[in-house]
């Protein structure tokens, strides 16, 4: 029994559609979702679209071509692109500084600022750039300025660091925890202390000799001056959470034609379908579709009977290598593809070389839209 | 282990502790990062916090793996030190744990590290070392020396208590000839990049540099002379098809312009490969390894091929020597 083929994903209908005001590119580290962000960006502009890119942790000619090296963290127009395209990179810490600001009176925003422990919140707590980002995408949509964002996610672990994370920090500042562990007597109240009994001392004093006094007083005295601010805070990032789930709003989820990263997508896709979040597809990074109608049996064949045409030889030989690369690829996409059958995919044949100018993205524009001259001359076993 | 994502660190460490236990020794392959990714290459189970066989290596050696959870090893720590008895679960369950964890991202990696540290060091009855070498499957090349500072994690914990004294071991352990860590890359700019700036970042930090290991090296078919002249779209069509006539072979003219065209993006990737094997000599001078691509992806088989792939370059030799003399 073959699976059906996937529905293809019809890229540039998504991105002229009014109705599409953010695209969120998700997927597991190292799929080419910077590029992918990027590449959509700079089609929907130049199809006439006001779009916003924002990138997360962009490679640094990638950066320079977009212009963003000098930007500071706010939008910056990109010069070569035709139509309005604007470009930004995250700065968690500034973005993180702002917000507090924009939630506190100056004297207590200068108090959590200045707390030690906010460096450490600010800087290397894991779910610190992933809320961020969010937050980010909360103000550009906020402003009412873009017909289009288009958001790259942080190179988490798993990409689903990306909807957890807002959810983990609220669970940390939230106030509680640091309240039990600096004066757990106090604040547990007879309910916990019932369940927990003297389990729960032993390991806050644990806690405390582990990680020092000073650093729970640090922690405690920014959690009290940040508790003021938590309930605009936390519905900040309802609202964020809100955005992304209203019907304005496409998920890709972008893959490279690997295991791995096939599993973390469908993993992506269970879970934005259990939450109620719009799917429009996903993005098969670097394919290498096979460009001549030949199999690979017969390629090896006629390559062994050729010693005196070395280089009819050798073509043959790389020929029937692609096949059978173009080959797990399939396979590997029809997994995918018999477990989530309704998921509209686009695959991006690989170009050769590294893309860092517009001209690159736009050629990986072209091959998402499935409208490059190079990709749509995929014959034989990719038809 | 490390890598920039995508590289196939995981693998590269699952068949390199195959390599080392081969011929009766016994490795241990550690994950920290709570993916899961050992079980799922040797398609099993997820791991449970704890030790167990997970692969047998050719003349009877044994791999064995672990998924060390930070949550788990702090509970580990406070069993040994503070009775908690049944609150230890209930605590997990309110997420105090992950919350005394997150609280100071260091004690994270303390832990975890501190896990690894305790594997190296123990003994049998005998003295010996349980294992002959513990391949650790460590964070990706952006956060792998932050991983390993257990210095600078340190800084940020109490100056006295078990876990600074655990830490003081890792240190020790970690900076020391035992250690050695061991960059996975392919021949792309991007990964190249990485690695050599990792490179830069462990020798800064003190941390012994051990080999570079190329992962899924393609097979190159256009002779060298062809190459240059291909990859900037210059093939000779007419002399192909003259070849494959030859051959017996007569193929439609579009046939052989994708033949043409599939030629043209062999060479350009050869090229760019070239030059980003002639970057990484240059630039870091370590000792390099190669892995061959795996068209059929990776199994259990592959991963024996692998392994035998890399003692064919000399893994595991100076070990054995060691062992033996």
């Amino acid at each position: 029994m073959s699976p059906r083929p996937a529905p293809v994903l019809d890229v540039d209908a998504l991105l002229d559609d009014p109705d599409t005001r953010i695209i969120v590119c998700c997927g597991s580290g190292g799929v080419g979702k910077t590029t992918t962000s990027a590449a959509l960006a700079i089609r929907a502009a130049e199809r006439g679209r006001r779009t916003v890119v924002l990138t997360i942790d962009p490679a640094r000619r990638l950066a320079q071509a977009l212009g963003m090296e000098a930007l500071g963290n706010e939008p910056g127009r990109v010069a070569g692109a035709r139509g309005e395209l604007y470009a930004m990179m995250l700065d968690m810490r500034r973005t993180f500084d702002e917000m507090v600001y924009a939630h506190a009176d100056p004297e207590r925003a200068e108090a959590i600022i200045a707390n030690p422990f906010y460096q450490t919140i600010s800087s290397s707590f894991s779910g610190t750039q992933e809320y961020m980002a969010m937050e980010k995408l909360g103000q550009l949509a906020s402003t009412g300025e873009w017909d289009l964002i288009v958001v790259d996610t942080p190179p988490s672990r798993s990409a689903l660091d990306f909807l957890d994370a807002p959810q983990r920090m609220s669970t940390f500042l939230d106030g509680r925890m640091i309240r039990l562990l600096s004066a757990p007597a106090r604040a547990s109240g007879r309910g916990l202390r019932k369940i927990v009994g003297a389990g729960f001392s032993l390991f806050a004093k644990a806690v405390s000799t582990i990680l020092g006094g000073q650093m729970l007083a640090d922690a405690s005295a920014f959690v009290q001056a940040f508790d003021t601010m938590f309930g605009g805070f936390r519905e900040r990032a309802a609202a964020t959470y809100a955005l992304l789930r209203s019907p304005g709003t496409a998920f890709l989820v972008v893959a490279a034609p690997e295991p791995d990263a096939l599993r973390e997508a469908a993993y992506f896709v269970e879970r934005l379908a259990a939450d109620g979040m719009p799917l429009a597809g996903l993005v098969l990074n670097r394919t290498h579709p096979v460009l001549a109608d030949l199999s690979a049996t017969r390629a090896r064949a006629v390559a062994e009977e050729l010693r005196s045409a070395p280089l009819a030889a050798a073509v043959l030989r790389l020929h029937a290598d692609r096949v059978d690369l173009a080959e797990r690829e399939e396979r590997l996409l029809s997994r995918f593809t018999s477990a989530h059958p309704g998921v509209a995919v686009a695959q991006v044949p690989a170009l050769a070389g590294d893309i860092d100018d517009l001209d690159g993205l736009r050629e990986v524009g072209e091959r998402l839209a499935g409208v490059s001259e190079s990709a749509a001359e995929a014959v034989g076993s990719a038809r | 282990m490390s890598g920039k994502g995508g590289t196939g660190k995981t693998t590269v460490a699952a068949a390199l502790a195959l390599a080392l236990a081969s011929e009766g020794r016994r490795t241990l392959l550690v994950e920290v990062e709570g993916r899961q990714g050992i079980a799922q290459l040797f398609d099993t189970a997820p791991l449970p916090y704890e030790e167990r066989r997970i692969a047998i290596a050719p003349g009877g050696g044994e791999v064995r793996a672990l998924a060390v959870d930070a949550e788990a090893a702090l509970l580990e720590y406070f069993e040994l030190f503070y009775r908690l008895g049944m609150a230890g679960r209930t605590l997990r369950r309110m997420g105090a744990v992950e919350f005394a964890t997150t609280l100071a991202p260091g004690l994270r990696d303390v832990l975890l590290t501190g896990k690894v540290k305790e594997c190296v060091n123990r003994r049998d009855a005998d003295g010996r070392p349980v294992y002959d070498a513990v391949v650790l499957d460590a964070p990706p090349t952006g956060r792998v020396v932050k991983f390993l500072d257990v210095t600078k994690a340190m800084a940020e914990l109490a100056r006295t208590g078990p876990i600074h004294g655990q830490a003081a071991g890792v240190v020790e352990v970690l900076h020391s000839p035992l250690t050695a860590v061991h960059l996975v890359t392919l021949l792309e700019d991007l990964p190249v990049t990485e690695t050599l700036e990792t490179v830069d970042e462990l020798t800064e930090a003190g941390f012994p540099v051990g080999s570079v290991i190329v992962n899924r090296v393609r097979k190159q078919w256009l002779p060298d002379r062809s190459v240059a002249a291909a990859a900037g779209g210059r093939v000779d069509a007419g002399r192909i098809r003259a070849g494959l006539a030859s051959a017996g072979l007569d193929l439609p003219a579009e046939v052989i312009d994708g033949l043409v065209a599939e030629t043209v993006e062999h060479a350009v990737r050869v090229n760019e490969e070239a030059a980003a094997s002639a970057r990484l000599e240059e630039a870091s001078g370590l000792p390099r390894l190669e892995l061959p691509e795996l068209v059929e992806g990776v199994d259990l088989g592959s991963l024996y091929e692998l392994a035998e792939a890399l003692r064919d370059q000399g893994v595991g030799e100076q070990a054995l020597a060691e062992s033996r003399s």
